[in-house]
């Protein structure tokens, strides 16, 4: 079957998700986003494109990823059947590559050589080098100095890459900061630059593109879990929610069904150590409508408008805002976004790392915690899907730094989880 | 040059381009942050360029300012860092509005305007004297109730336009002026530039002037004499920044660069 990428009711014809989304960016950029709406439009119906296209998801990055039945996890909680959409089976570890190549090609058939793209954990980065390496173009990646200390391993992949990671040491030194360089780049080098942008956030019309190069994950979810169950939507999903192409890519497909039809929704925000501590990256929990990097938002900001620095463990969801479409969704129900903290990820990381022998992404690991919870109060013949969005190499220095923070003797390492999530492990 | 005048602010800024005109110069705009140095230190570094200018611009400094470049973001973290937020920078510019009968326009992000709310912001703008606002990331087609909001205070409002924007982009933008149209020389963000030079913005210019009901500004890459006397050749405005934020970080005298600049405004 040919790839084709799907169609939504949302955004409107201004790039608007209700009140939410827009072009909230200097003037100079305008024409070029107008540019780049116009070559998607062209592209997204283009035989030749969306071929290509489809020949790289497949021969390149792996697709189609798993749907796996998670059953020691699934035996664990207790009641609905746990499957994980395996996005981290993906080449480079995450979700991410089904954007930047779509986007990649893009740059190629507008004629653009140079590529910036903008990073938090580093897969975006990472992402956006593979895909430049492989169609020949060269590719600036900035990334806070917090992050590359937390990133040292993917920093080296993308200048290994051929990749220049240039280190943003204003503002708060993490994703929001990069952001900020990758735009004034842009603004700088409009005229020869694809700005390929990592996630559902940014102006009109990058939410709406990048959901439909992430709407992969959904439309596969369907095939897969008729498959396996006899119908196609499950009754609950799951994903971790930073900016949300991840969750956006799996929810999307499903959203705009009629209630009755529609699974359950949930995405996870990063809640750090807790959404009253002001030290998370809950943006839909403890945000307020605001205006960043061109669109309007669900946004961490106080009551002067400044920005408020945001905190997770994960460095992939550190940040301070929420794409426009899952606003939408959470303005009219049709997702629900609830906060998981740093410590409970780090239980969950460990919980299936211990039980299916794969350690997901710091990320995924907020998704796994509420799926495992979510699971409890649901039937053995409910299903919830979670999307693990990617693998957990990256974070692995990080986590070991954490967790010698707890043990720092190290001695017992079954003790690393806390006691109730170890009994119930070994019960 | 336009005589229409829509809102008190409107003609108090108009007023100011014609002045200078008959004088034979374009009108000199300096900028500075609120709160820059310090709060304490600003009125005075606010004062001195206001001896010089024709019309003073205050930024709002923002946590995230997108359209600009080291220089301003540095300049709006020390003020930030310092206590001034949002309503502090009002009160600041209500203290120098108290001592001067100038045009002061204010230079805010749209993010502060909606923390506020668009109303309260107005009326607080209003308040302080504010004669115009300049929105560097707000396009005049993403949210029209801020002009409206800002006619109903008596404030202009002043948009810009880029050497990237197309003939129906800039007669969109030139048309939704009221105070002045800001244009910028360069693709880029704010900062002085080594050889900067005009290169597209005789043809940006003419074009807006086509649309525009209002004078037109140039700014971004202005630094000294040289480079505003070439910017005032073409436009009825000239915006200095960076330079000013430059020269008082490194202890030089704003006040003879401020002279300087403003000499080299003349037609």
């Amino acid at each position: 079957m040919p790839l084709t990428l799907p169609t939504y009711p949302q955004p409107d014809a201004r790039g608007r998700f209700g009140r939410f989304g827009g072009r909230y960016v200097p003037e100079t950029l305008i024409p070029a986003l107008d540019e780049l709406e116009t070559a998607y439009a062209a592209a997204k119906t283009d035989p030749a494109f969306l071929g290509e296209l489809d020949r790289l998801l497949r021969e390149f990055v792996g697709r189609p990823s798993g749907l796996y039945l998670a059953q020691r996890l699934t035996e664990h909680a207790g009641g609905a059947r746990i499957y994980l959409k395996r996005e981290d089976q993906n080449y480079t570890g995450a979700h991410k590559i089904n954007n930047c190549l779509a986007q990649a090609l893009l740059a190629v058939r507008m004629g653009k050589k140079r590529v910036i793209a903008e990073t938090g954990a580093g897969q975006h980065g990472v992402a956006s080098a593979t895909a430049a390496a492989l169609l020949g173009l060269s590719c600036v990646v900035y990334m806070g100095a917090e992050d590359i200390r937390r990133q040292a391993l993917n920093v080296f992949r993308m200048k290994l890459l051929g990749a220049e990671v240039r280190e943003v040491t204003s503002g708060t030194a993490t994703l929001k900061d990069a952001t900020n360089e990758a735009i004034r780049d842009w603004v700088t080098n409009v005229r020869d630059t694809f700005y390929i942008l990592g996630s559902v956030v940014g102006p009109h019309p990058y939410p709406a593109m990048v959901r439909d190069f992430q709407s992969v994950i959904g439309e596969e979810l369907k095939v897969q879990h008729q498959a396996l169950e006899g119908r196609p939507a499950p009754d609950a999903i799951v994903a971790c929610v930073g900016g949300g192409s991840n969750a956006i890519g799996i929810f999307a497909p499903f959203a705009y069904l009629p209630e009755e039809e529609r699974p359950l929704l949930i995405g996870t925000e990063a809640a750090g150590e807790g959404v009253d501590s002001g030290r998370h990256a809950a943006s839909v929990a403890g945000g307020r409508i605001g205006v960043l990097h061109g669109a309007m938002m669900y946004l961490l900001n106080d009551d002067e408008g400044q920005i408020v620095p945001p905190h997770s463990v994960s460095a992939g969801l550190d940040y301070p805002g929420i794409g426009p479409e899952h606003c939408l969704y959470a303005q009219t129900g049709a997702a629900q976004y609830v906060p998981v903290t740093d410590a409970q990820a780090l239980d969950a990381l460990q919980l299936l790392t211990r039980l299916e022998g794969i350690i997901p992404a710091l990320e995924s690991a907020h998704a796994i915690y509420h799926a495992v919870e979510l699971a409890r109060t649901m039937r053995p013949d409910q299903t919830v899907v979670v999307n693990l969005s990617g693998r957990g190499d990256k974070d692995v220095a990080e986590v070991m730094r954490l967790l010698s923070l707890q043990d720092p003797v190290g001695e017992t390492p079954g003790q690393l989880l806390s006691p109730s999530l170890l009994s119930e492990v070994h019960a | 040059m336009t005589t229409l005048a829509p809102t008190r602010g409107a003609a108090r800024l108009h007023a100011a381009f014609e002045q200078a005109r008959t004088e034979g110069r374009a009108a000199f705009i300096p900028y500075m942050t609120a709160g820059y140095p310090t709060a304490a230190g600003f009125p005075a570094l606010a004062q001195t360029l206001l001896a010089h200018a024709d019309i003073l611009e205050v930024g709002i400094p923002y946590s995230d300012p997108l359209g600009d470049g080291p220089t301003i973001q540095r300049a709006s973290e020390q003020a930030l860092a310092g206590g001034t937020s949002t309503r502090h920078s009002l009160a600041l510019v209500a203290e120098l509005r108290a001592r001067t009968d100038k045009p002061i326009v204010v230079m805010t992000y749209v993010n502060p305007i909606y923390a506020v709310g668009p109303r309260e912001f107005m009326r607080l703008a209003q308040r302080a004297g504010v004669d115009g606002l300049i929105l560097p990331d707000l396009p005049p087609d993403q949210d029209l109730e801020i002009a409206d909001l800002a006619a109903e205070h008596g404030l202009a409002v002043t948009f810009l336009i880029a050497p990237t924007s197309t003939p129906a982009r800039v007669a969109l933008v030139a048309q939704a002026c009221t105070g002045f149209l800001y244009a910028v020389s360069v693709t880029g963000v704010t900062g002085a530039r080594e050889g900067a030079a005009l290169g597209e913005v005789p043809a940006m210019l003419a074009l807006a002037r086509q649309h525009a009901r209002v004078p037109v500004a140039v700014g971004f890459g202005v630094k000294d004499a040289a480079t505003a006397r070439q910017v005032a050749g073409v436009a009825d405005g000239v915006v200095v920044g960076s330079a000013f934020i430059t020269a008082a970080a490194n202890g030089q005298d704003v006040d003879a660069l401020a002279a300087s600049i403003r000499a080299g405004c003349v037609r």
